[in-house]
């Protein structure tokens, strides 16, 4: 195989920013009974922003929806994401979009991937999935399984046929369990997880009442052996703005206004506000902006949720404003 | 695909030594010379390949998949060769080994966790340089300040103890000359590295660690399971290792910015004493115009194909950070210092997954000392003839005597 080392650069006068937070799908595949798998790329071939299993990202879908998924895919290929998507019934703007509505060719607003859920340094790992949980533990798996380390999956579903990616997990033979409920009934959990011992990692990814009987089982097991990520079903904030917004650079006095297809970034610094960047990719941290007032749009890899939540900073290489109007400490 | 292998032009090739000491002294001429020869140069003296234009070095460095740090990022192959200590954790580390201790490492250095050293660094600097100012309005710009500063930060804020301070720069030195060949530079440390080695590697220890600074924060994130505990120490010693010669030589470099362009450019100076915030920006200028950390090796971990060329799987690749920040495909007019020049994108912190994990620590460090001092000082010029200071890897000083005028408070 011969790889292909391709830059993307530009020059001093029009640094080409790649686009990150603006991906094509690029394929759409039913891999399980209400189970899709959607492929994402970037519409200029461009590398995408590095990720670790556990990752997940936002995606802003063109009905202005925002919703996470986890990435599922090969993080040695760096020009795709895979994300799987469940149909809920309940859901409203989001899985049922996906679904019904979204199709190859789509542009969809990424934000991150950022990672709540990484794997962390073990001999040994105790995986258990349920349902569409197993997206994130996909890779996960794979990844302990290149590091030769000792590892289980647990894999529950209400059926066979609603199980994704059965096919993906059949190479690793014994080390995957699968469990339709309709054939076996409920997870076994205390057989599985076992005695406690203290140089085991346990990850569960599932719905609320699953990680519940996990934690249960495991609350005796040392601290910090125990990691979830519950799958997060609700929708999250309101539909982002597609419109232009205004940000006033409070300490210098100007306001500008940021059009759809400009970064903050380039449109302060086109005010003459200088703001030093590096990677503008919402990666490295360099552009950190105080925010005053109004309600970012985090498009970055670096802030968690606490510190999203908190609204006093944004990386305005790519983030933007869900409000008409940002204050920036600038 | 041999067929096309077998038509491949002629490799343009290099038979300086970069690592010589007339390089050493001014590897313009050599960046140069490389960059025109073509985007992929064969360096015929340590049969590797180099990159020296901005788009092939931004390139490798972004492609972790391609270009890995794990054979080691100095000449040694440590694929064949023994490295010359436990390799880093995280510089010479491939994902997915890398993953953790990186994580872990940016949030104890990130933006937001450094928020509560700030105001102390400001007071710290102000101090130094009213310190300096004192002893009269000529002095060595990098003893006095730019090694001066660090130390007295630095450590503290990893949390080592007073004693052996002195051995952070020698060792530093060293760990920096071990990724070029072994030459003299490298012969020169010998004698001391199981000293240097004994004495950082005992300061990664959690009970010699305070209880409070970047050291215990590491120590206290394998108490977690975000890195196991054997790990710890060796995050620490990454702190250690790259974290004092580095900002140094940065710090070095800014002021011998200042001090040169005084003769042309006086007005860099007081723009930047009228904006302050300006510091960031000079910094960074100053990183890429001098490239404190000149270059680094990756190695292909497949056939890799650059331009009409193909980089065999298995081949050591040197990529030159200083040229890269000097292509005048990417800059313009890219020798001169200016602080009006957007210098964001440029290489002298690395890109990618490995990028500088230390960045905003030396951007802090620097930001400190050049407001304490545009505060105090209207006026800074060399004073004197200046010296470099010969490393494999590092653009260093020696000496920039300079002088100074008080400015009005
Ligand atoms: C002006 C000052 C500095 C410069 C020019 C500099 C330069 C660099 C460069 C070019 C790399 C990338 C290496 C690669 O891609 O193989 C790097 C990585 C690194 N730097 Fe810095 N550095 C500076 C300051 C610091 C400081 C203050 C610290 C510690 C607090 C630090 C810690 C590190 C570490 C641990 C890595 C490895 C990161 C990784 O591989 O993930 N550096 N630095
Ligand atoms: S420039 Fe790197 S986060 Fe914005």
């Amino acid at each position: 195989m011969v790889h292909t080392l391709t830059g993307v650069v530009g020059t001093e006068a029009g640094a080409v920013s790649a686009d990150v937070a603006t991906l094509r799908v690029t394929g759409k595949r039913l891999v399980a009974e209400d189970v899709l798998t959607l492929d994402l790329a970037s519409p200029t071939g461009h590398r995408l922003r590095d990720w670790a299993p556990g990752a997940h990202v936002d995606l802003v879908l063109p009905n202005g929806v925002t919703r996470q998924y986890s990435l599922c895919g090969d993080r040695w290929d760096p020009f795709t994401y895979r994300v799987g998507v469940l149909r809920e019934p309940a859901g409203r703007g989001g899985s049922a979009y996906v679904h019904g509505e979204l199709d190859v060719g789509d542009l969809v607003g990424v934000g991150g991937p950022r990672n709540n859920f990484p794997l962390v340094p073990s001999e040994r790992y105790l995986f258990v999935a349920g349902g569409i949980g197993i997206t994130p533990l996909l890779p996960m798996v794979h990844q302990a399984d290149l590091l030769g380390a000792d590892w289980r999956l647990l894999y529950g579903g209400r059926r066979r046929a609603s199980m994704a990616f059965l096919d993906e997990l059949g190479r690793y033979g014994e080390r995957v369990q699968v469990v339709p409920q309709d054939e076996f009934g409920l997870l076994d959990l205390p057989a599985f997880l076992g005695a406690p011992r203290p140089d085991v990692k346990v990850y569960s990814c599932g719905p609320a009442p699953l990680l519940a009987a996990v934690e249960t089982v495991c609350a005796d097991w040392p601290p910090y052996t125990l990691r979830t990520e519950r799958f997060a079903g609700e929708e999250l904030t309101g539909p982002v703005r597609q419109a232009p917004f205004d940000v006033e650079l409070a300490r210098t006095g100007v306001t500008v206004t940021v059009p759809a297809d400009t970064t903050v970034l380039d449109a302060v610094g086109a005010a003459g506000v200088e703001v030093l960047s590096s990677c503008r990719q919402g990666i490295c941290g360099t552009c950190e902006t105080t925010v005053l007032a109004g309600e970012p749009d985090h498009r970055d890899a670096l802030l968690d949720d606490q510190e999203r939540a908190a609204g006093d900073c944004m990386f305005i290489c790519v983030s933007r404003a869900r409000s008409d109007r940002l204050v920036l400490d600038l | 695909m041999t067929a096309t292998l077998n038509s491949t032009p002629t490799l343009p090739a290099n038979d300086a030594d970069p690592f010589g000491a007339e390089v050493l002294e001014d590897p313009l001429p050599l960046h140069a010379a490389l960059r025109e020869a073509g985007p992929v140069v064969h360096l015929t003296r340590y049969d590797v390949y180099a990159f020296a234009r901005y788009e092939q070095v931004h390139a490798a460095l972004v492609d972790w998949q391609g270009f890995q740090s794990a054979a080691g990022v100095g000449l040694s192959n440590f694929r064949y060769e023994e490295p010359w200590r436990p390799p880093s954790l995280l510089l010479e580390a491939d994902p997915p080994r890398h993953d953790a201790p990186r994580r872990v490492l940016s949030r104890v250095l990130g933006p937001r966790a450094l928020r509560r050293l700030r105001e102390g660094w400001l007071a710290d600097a102000e101090e130094l340089v009213e310190q300096v100012l004192g002893g009269g309005e000529e002095f060595d710009a990098v003893s006095a300040l730019a090694q001066a500063f660090p130390l007295r930060v630095f450590p503290d804020a990893v949390g080592i103890p007073q004693e052996g301070r002195e051995n952070l720069l020698p060792y530093g030195d060293h760990a920096f000359n071990a990724f070029g060949p072994s030459n003299d530079l490298v012969a020169e440390g010998a004698p001391r590295v199981a000293e240097l080695s004994a004495w950082v590697d005992a300061q990664c220890a959690r009970d010699v660690l305070t209880d409070d600074g970047f050291g215990a924060q590491i120590w206290a994130a394998s108490d977690r399971g975000d890195i196991t505990p054997e790990q710890a120490p060796l995050v620490v010693r990454s702190l250690l290792t790259a974290g004092v010669d580095t900002t140094v030589h940065g710090l070095s470099a800014v002021l011998y910015a200042f001090a040169t362009a005084a003769a042309a450019h006086p007005q860099q100076w007081d723009r930047l004493r009228e904006q302050p915030s300006l510091a960031r920006v000079a910094f960074d200028e100053a990183v890429r115009w001098e490239s404190p950390v000149q270059t680094f090796f990756r190695t292909a971990t497949c056939d890799v194909r650059v331009g009409e060329h193909v980089v065999p799987e298995g081949r050591k690749i040197l990529m030159f950070l200083g040229a890269a920040n000097r292509d005048p495909r990417r800059w313009a007019d890219p020798d001169s210092f200016d602080l009006s020049r957007d210098p964001s994108g440029h290489v002298g912190f690395g890109m990618g997954i490995h990028q500088c994990v230390g960045q905003h620590v030396a951007r802090l460090e620097a930001e400190a000392l050049l407001t304490a001092l545009a505060r105090r000082v209207d006026r800074i010029e060399l004073a004197g003839p200046t010296r470099r200071h010969h490393n494999n890897t590092l653009r260093a000083w020696e000496s920039i005597p300079v002088r100074v005028r008080l400015g009005r408070r």
